[in-house]
């Protein structure tokens, strides 16, 4: 099959599990259930495109195929935020009250670290990878623990209160910030579509880049601010799915032959909307809530990352 | 022209290049010679900005290298480096389109297109041309880069040890196509060369380094010198004249 053939079956898949979660079992519904499922699909599908592109972005300019955002402990880092917001600032300031403005400070706050971040890993030359997982992990981790024990510190009432404001899920999706972050990645995204060929040269590397006239060090950096914004857009409205970047963008590597980004941001797109739409449809229909969708990514993401490491370790 | 001035790079205290200034006079090829570690490599990468100089200045054409813009630079000046590694899978004309790069930026002309297929039928490789790089061997794939530096189209080309990996046929076969690129098109090469017979054969003036300076620079005939070369190399190195050229016999002394 040519990549567009491949894409436009995507396109059909995505579309076709939108329409299913939208409309199966409405029972005629449709001032009630349709824009709510409405306003669900619509997080689902941003989401989707915001992991996918923000993960083969962050491959690209990191020159390899395991480390994820997510990996490195960018969604963790998100959920920090908000905890500190609240333990320091409690449960009614503005800025947990106030959506939009909550996003926006969580989101100059990820680009900072994020900026930080590449320069004190990346930037001076290439580390073992097995080096950058662990301290990604290891940052995750810290982020993720030093957010428990805030949260058990604050109060438990006001905590049970805000936790469905401030921490959402697949089955609590974040509907106040959808329009905003859809405006967020659409303008974004417009943006960096551009960019895609510049893309396809960071691929080759830092001397060939610079060599084919790239302004490498600019353009890392703002692809970098890119990549943080789109994760804070995803954690924002599903909550972390930390493994999920890194299945569908090498489930994209392996189905287009394409070195092309504008080829494989697309594809690791659909792939992911067709994910989270049926995924999500299964949870609600077939377990009926009894699990949620992001552990069963993060069991299936484990999993395929541990491959990952093993095939990668034997290649050495 | 491309004026080298007094250029150093130190890494931690030891100084790997010190206050390099050579001219590389247009239309010529100019080859850089010395021992491993010399700072050959170094040096290149400096003059083509993919490492910063810690001291000293780059001329274009009498324009600051470090003034102008990535992208007009990569339109006068490009670089083969000594070895190439990339995480993506490639065929060999998408490599040679990437050389296009600069001038294109991503959207390729018919201009452009003509250009790729002119320098993969320059490297002889139009039937393998859509192979994977991957599946080629280690010569054919170093041919494949040249070509992409060809299809770069720039005044100034770099190569380091182009000729890594590649029997004699196509290393004859290279050295030709530069001496062709100074000739007609009135390019200018700078190589790095191991072997100084391709350097005393094809080059206009040699650039001899040690230890992160300037031994030697002249015209060849002035460097394929038995008392120039056991500076150099601290080798005794007899040489014999065979009809026009001047050739070095090392192998056994
Ligand atoms: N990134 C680096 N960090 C520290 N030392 C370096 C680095 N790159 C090069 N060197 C040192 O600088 C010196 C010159 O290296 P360079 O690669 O320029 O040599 P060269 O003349 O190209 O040698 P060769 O003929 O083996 O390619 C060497 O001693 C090398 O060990
Ligand atoms: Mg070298």
């Amino acid at each position: 099959m040519r990549d567009t053939s491949k894409l436009l079956v995507l396109t059909i898949l995505a579309l076709s599990f939108s329409g299913i979660y939208l409309f199966h079992d409405l029972n005629g519904s449709f001032d009630y259930a349709l824009p709510r499922r409405g306003v669900k699909v619509a997080a689902m599908v941003l989401t989707a495109v915001a992991i996918a592109y923000a993960t083969v972005v962050f491959q690209t300019i990191t020159h390899n195929r395991i480390l994820t955002p997510g990996i490195m402990g960018m969604d963790a880092l998100y959920m920090l935020l908000q905890t500190i917001l609240v333990f320091f600032l409690g449960s009614t300031h503005i800025t947990i009250i106030n959506k939009q403005l909550n996003f926006a400070l969580s989101t100059a706050a990820m680009v900072v670290f994020a900026l930080l971040f590449y320069r004190f890993l990346f930037k001076k030359g290439s580390r073992p990878i097995y080096f950058l997982l662990l301290v990604g992990i290891i940052l995750g981790t810290f982020f993720g623990s030093i957010s428990t024990f805030l949260q058990v510190l604050i109060d438990p009432n006001e905590f049970q209160i805000i936790q469905d404001r401030m921490f959402a899920s697949f089955n609590n999706v974040n509907e106040e910030l959808v329009w905003t972050s859809f405006a967020v990645t659409g303008v974004l995204i417009l943006a960096a579509w551009r960019q895609n060929p510049y893309l396809d040269v960071l691929s080759l590397g830092r001397d060939t880049s610079i060599n084919l006239g790239v302004d490498y060090d600019s353009i890392v950096r703002r692809m970098l601010i890119l990549v943080a914004v789109l994760i804070a857009v995803a954690t924002a409205l599903v909550g972390p799915i930390t493994f999920f970047g890194l299945i569908v963008a090498n489930l994209a590597y392996q189905f287009f032959s394409s070195y092309k980004h504008s080829v494989v941001i697309a594809g690791s797109a659909l792939i992911s909307i067709v994910a989270l739409t049926g995924g999500q449809w299964v949870v609600e229909r077939i377990f009926t809530f009894s699990t949620t969708l992001s552990v069963i990514i993060n069991f299936i993401g484990g999993i395929y990352f541990i491959y990952l490491l093993l095939k990668e370790s034997r290649n050495a | 022209m491309i004026q080298v001035r007094e250029l150093s790079k130190f890494y931690g205290k030891k100084s790997v290049v010190e206050k390099v200034s050579v001219d590389i006079r247009r239309g010529q090829i100019t080859s850089f010679i010395g021992p491993n570690g010399a700072g050959k490599s170094t040096l290149l990468s400096m003059v083509s900005r993919l490492i910063d100089a810690d001291t000293g200045s780059v001329l274009v054409d009498q324009s600051d290298a470090k003034k102008m813009k990535s992208g007009d630079f990569s339109k006068r000046v490009s670089i083969l480096k000594q070895s190439n590694y990339m995480n993506v899978r490639l065929t060999v004309r998408e490599l040679v389109a990437f050389g296009r790069f600069p001038h294109s930026k991503g959207r390729l002309t018919a201009e452009d297109e003509e250009m790729i297929t002119r320098s993969i039928n320059y490297m002889n490789l139009s039937d393998m041309e859509d192979r994977y790089l991957d599946e080629l061997s280690g010569g054919q794939r170093q041919r494949a880069f040249v070509a992409m530096v060809i299809a770069q189209d720039t005044d100034y080309i770099l190569l380091d040890e182009p000729l890594n990996n590649l029997d004699m046929k196509h290393s004859v076969q290279i050295m030709k196509i530069l001496r062709r690129l100074v000739d007609e098109l009135g390019k200018t090469v700078v190589i790095v060369l191991h072997d100084i017979n391709f350097a005393s054969v094809y080059s206009d003036r040699i650039v001899a380094l040690k230890d992160g300076r300037v031994v030697r620079d002249g015209p060849t005939h002035e460097i394929i010198q038995s008392e120039a070369l056991k500076e150099i190399y601290d080798m005794d190195i007899p040489i014999q004249q065979m009809d026009n050229c001047r050739i070095c016999v090392y192998f056994n002394s």
